[in-house]
């Protein structure tokens, strides 16, 4: 489910300010848009505030950004609540986003969420106890030729199945960062085993 | 001017109409939920889907602009399936309750069902569950009901002015809430219950109480505040169960204020049900012609010059005009309306009103606001103001402590001192007014009950003139007043005759025991331990300050009660209509006035109410011209004289408790509560 799931309280920190370092990226963002439209920040801005706070998105960020760009509380909170990137409660140091749609599913995305779930012993939505993996069902990342995939963070890990995930998430326990990409290590989603096409480019003065 | 054909009829509308509204033009009615002709567009419940011809597919004709040449179908067969579609989808998550939803009977949706409904739900998975939301002490939520149309939401950020509501999540996650805990404080929150198309908003204190064809209605008009909104009175079997608003384009549109709604419990609590006539220090039941002897005797032998009287601020004007000529048979020339002590100038009309009229204020382009907080004194003209700053190149200035007013007010001082700069020129504001077309000034109550009043009502006039806020065409000198019974008591003269003392004139006298009898007609604002000795006789309908200290205690009729006649701010004479009957023994105001004067032996000349109106209009010729606001006569008003550094007070301490009814009412006793009535001001956001 990519909804947000309001069902537990969450520990809200009491106060949320921008780093200096932000705050100035926050003013660039702002500057892009006329006097008067300074809402049209808000996307940027939450994001940068979520990159800011753990990969979370608490209240008291959002009210600064409210306030930050003259706009009622309520249409900040309109806003984030749509946007399914935003987390509104905290994530785990590896926040995993293992899409299921269609191209992923019909390529055995069943078999890395069995995997997660197995590997970390929580389910879909949950965080492990020590805080450091969240498993999250989403929709299409748009890496389709290269599915399954997962999304940790900022980076996508494709073309997994049961044991390369398990892998993948052993690394990541050890504190290492695969290279982000094809776990296969094929070339983008170039053919596996590398050119099956235009193996002689010599027409247009290449070698290969 | 768009021609467009509608169901075979050719239309000419106004250029930026809907399509829905060209089809209400033609006569067409086309079925809708989130449209509402006060509140944006948002075209998100899809109810009202028509035919247009070379459109590939249905369009919502609540979003549409009608175009020239646009053929138009409301009831062809694409257009009714398209909208049973939109029915079944809306009813997929929509409960079966509606034989215990308060909106049953008059729901628009199952209204609309009832059109456009399918026999059986074709729906098998499991319907969507959504927590209630605490909106306050006024509005009951059920959420699961809602039907995402928004109304609530447009309502509070365009007409309220308290962004506090928004939708929030996505598709079947989406909810209607403030997302954060936080009720919906605004003084017209209330008007949501009215919008809402389906039973997810509901009137707490009315929960579970009537069905709507149970109740008999009458058109009446509101006196808990000046503004003279039009209501409609809801009663079954002699109790008023609710009150709703009238739709009147000159005064409260579509709105009421939540005092006006829901301070009706108050009207079955702390009632004078018989008279009371005070024997060893207690008050003792009596009988009307016990009370009216006890009267007689105490009063025989007493001057006129002894007596007095004062009216309280929900008199109609036929008991203040019976109370006026019984006082003048009896030779006192000591009444006054303004038990507040402000400095009213009754000589001149156009001094005394909302000239600008409460519809007026659109077409103002500045607005001075004089020790006035409007968003309590007259939620609804506050509403008419923001309305007007919405449209933009409307600046408003305010002189007094700054309250968030839902819109953007520059606080330019405290005091009558900054009033006496700007009409010295001293302030930067009075250039504002002199550019505008159509600059108007509000003078609150706040700047006139205090010993300089008025000087400062002087001060008003003159910038009034100065800055041309008098014109041939155009008077934006405007008054707003906190009590539905003053424009009236002023209109007929209840003030103080040749000789005359005022209120406090009248308080002090009784101090001095100069005064020995007080009629209080009513009044129950006045420091009741400054009557001192004097016998005091109250006329009313609830035990309140008044009643406490009267020695005969005369019950009267509540607003809901009688037919009186009220004037508004602005000068606009209304009928109040009975609802149900006097509670007990008590009777009609004027009645009982009637019938004392017999009793006193100076017989009042009218014997129903027709004569009391025919007798209204002789001493005013405004009481003849009902619904109307005549454009008064400017001329000299106010004294001119030293004001004080003192800074404007405002009238109101607490929103919801401001008259005898209102601090009776449970319901509006817990808004002040949960509000804070005068600790908290604004959105707090």
């Amino acid at each position: 489910m990519s909804a947000h799931d309001n069902s537990a309280p969450v520990t809200q920190p009491a106060s949320f300010a921008f780093t200096p370092e932000n705050l100035k990226k926050a003013q660039a963002h702002i500057a892009k848009y006329p006097p008067g439209r300074q809402a049209s920040a808000v996307l940027p801005l939450l994001d940068l505030a979520q990159r800011q706070h753990d990969n979370w998105l608490p209240r008291a960020a959002m009210d600064t950004v409210a306030d930050m760009l003259g706009m009622a509380r309520i249409r900040v909170y309109e806003v984030a609540t749509f946007y399914t990137m935003f987390n509104l409660k905290p994530v785990g140091t590896h926040f995993f986003q293992i899409c299921t749609t269609t191209p992923c599913w019909l390529r055995g995305s069943d078999e890395v969420v069995a995997a997660c779930k197995k590997k970390l012993g929580i389910g879909i939505g949950e965080t492990t106890a020590d805080g450091k993996f969240t498993l999250r069902e989403v929709e299409c990342l748009g890496a389709c030729v290269n599915a399954p995939i997962i999304q940790v963070n900022d980076d996508f890990y494709e073309d997994l199945d049961g044991r390369s995930t398990e892998a993948l998430i052993d690394a990541l326990a050890r504190g290492q960062t695969p290279p982000m990409g094809s776990v296969t290590k094929r070339q983008t989603s170039a053919p596996e085993g590398g050119a099956t096409t235009l193996k002689d480019l010599s027409f247009a003065g290449g070698k290969r | 001017m768009p021609k467009l054909t509608i169901n075979g009829n050719a239309v000419e509308v106004p250029a930026g109409t809907t399509v829905l509204q060209a089809c209400q033009l033609a006569g067409f009615e086309v079925a809708h939920f989130c449209f509402h002709q006060r509140l944006s567009i948002a075209g998100n419940c899809r109810m009202c889907l028509v035919e247009q011809e070379k459109a590939p597919k249905p369009i919502a004709s609540c979003a549409m602009p009608a175009a020239d040449g646009m053929v138009i179908h409301t009831d062809s067969e694409k257009a009714k399936k398209a909208r049973h579609g939109v029915m079944e989808f809306l009813l997929i998550n929509h409960p079966l309750d509606c034989p215990i939803c308060d909106q049953g009977g008059e729901c628009d949706l199952q209204d609309q069902a009832m059109a456009y409904g399918f026999d059986r739900g074709r729906y098998i998975e499991n319907k969507r569950a959504v927590k209630d939301k605490d909106f306050g002490p006024l509005v009951a939520t059920s959420m699961n009901r809602c039907i995402h149309c928004t109304r609530c939401v447009r309502f509070a950020t365009e007409i309220a002015g308290v962004e506090d509501l928004g939708a929030t999540g996505r598709g079947e996650d989406m909810e209607i809430g403030t997302y954060v805990e936080r009720t919906l404080s605004s003084e017209l929150s209330a008007n949501i219950v009215d919008l809402c198309p389906v039973g997810a908003l509901t009137a707490k204190p009315y929960a579970f109480i009537a069905r709507p064809w149970e109740l008999t209605k009458t058109e009446s008009v509101d006196v808990l505040d000046a503004v003279g909104s039009n209501i409609r009175v809801d009663a079954r079997s002699g109790q008023v169960l609710r009150v709703l608003p009238r739709l009147n384009e000159a005064i409260n549109e579509e709105w009421i204020a939540d005092k006006t709604r829901f301070a009706l419990d108050g009207l079955t609590k702390r009632r004078l049900d018989t008279p009371y006539v005070r024997k060893d220090g207690k008050l003792v039941e009596a009988s009307w012609a016990d009370a009216f002897t006890a009267i007689a005797a105490r009063l025989k032998g007493v001057a006129g010059g002894r007596m007095a009287a004062l009216a309280g601020d929900l008199a109609d004007c036929e008991s203040m005009l019976a109370l006026k000529e019984l006082m003048a048979a009896l030779g006192s020339p000591h009444l006054d309306c303004r038990q507040d002590g402000a400095s009213l100038d009754p000589s001149c009309r156009a001094g005394y009103l909302f000239n600008t009229t409460i519809a007026g204020i659109e077409e103002a382009d500045a607005c001075l606001l004089i020790g006035t907080h409007p968003r309590w004194e007259a939620p609804i003209v506050n509403a008419r103001l923001r309305k007007r700053w919405l449209q933009g190149g409307f600046k408003v200035a305010g002189i007094g402590a700054p309250r968030e007013l839902t819109y953007s007010v520059e606080w330019v001082g405290a005091g009558p001192e900054t009033l006496a700069d700007l009409v010295a020129g001293k302030h930067k504001f009075v250039e504002t007014l002199k550019a505008a077309k159509k600059p108007m000034l509000i003078l609150g109550q706040g700047a006139l009950r205090r010993r300089d009043g008025a000087a400062i009502l002087h001060l008003a006039r003159t910038l009034a003139e100065s800055a041309g806020l008098v014109r041939e065409d155009w008077n934006g000198f405007n008054v707003l007043h906190t009590a539905a019974a003053r424009v009236g008591g002023l209109d007929l003269g209840f003030v103080p005759q040749a000789g005359g003392r005022d209120t406090a004139g009248i308080l002090s006298g009784c101090e001095k025991g100069e005064i020995e009898f007080v009629y209080l007609l009513g009044a129950d604002e006045i420091d009741m331990k400054r009557l001192g000795k004097a016998f005091v006789v109250y006329q009313g309908h609830h035990g309140d300050a008044g009643a406490h200290r009267a020695d005969v205690v005369l019950p009267g009729a509540a607003y809901t009660e009688k037919d009186g006649t009220y004037v508004n701010t602005e000068g606009r004479v209304q009928y109040g209509r009975r609802a149900i009957f006097p509670l007990g023994e008590a009777r009609d105001d004027w009645t009982i006035l009637r019938a004392l004067s017999e009793v006193l032996g100076h017989k009042l000349p009218y014997d129903n109410l027709r004569a009391v109106r025919r007798r209204l209009a002789e001493v005013n010729g405004v009481f003849g011209r009902v619904d109307e606001a005549p454009r008064a006569a400017w001329g000299k008003f106010g004294q001119d004289g030293r004001v004080e550094r003192e800074p404007f007070a405002y009238p109101i301490a607490d929103y919801y408790r401001t008259d005898p009814i209102s601090r009776a009412s449970p319901t509006m006793a817990e808004c002040a509560a949960q509000f804070g009535g005068a600790a908290r001001t604004g959105t707090h956001g």
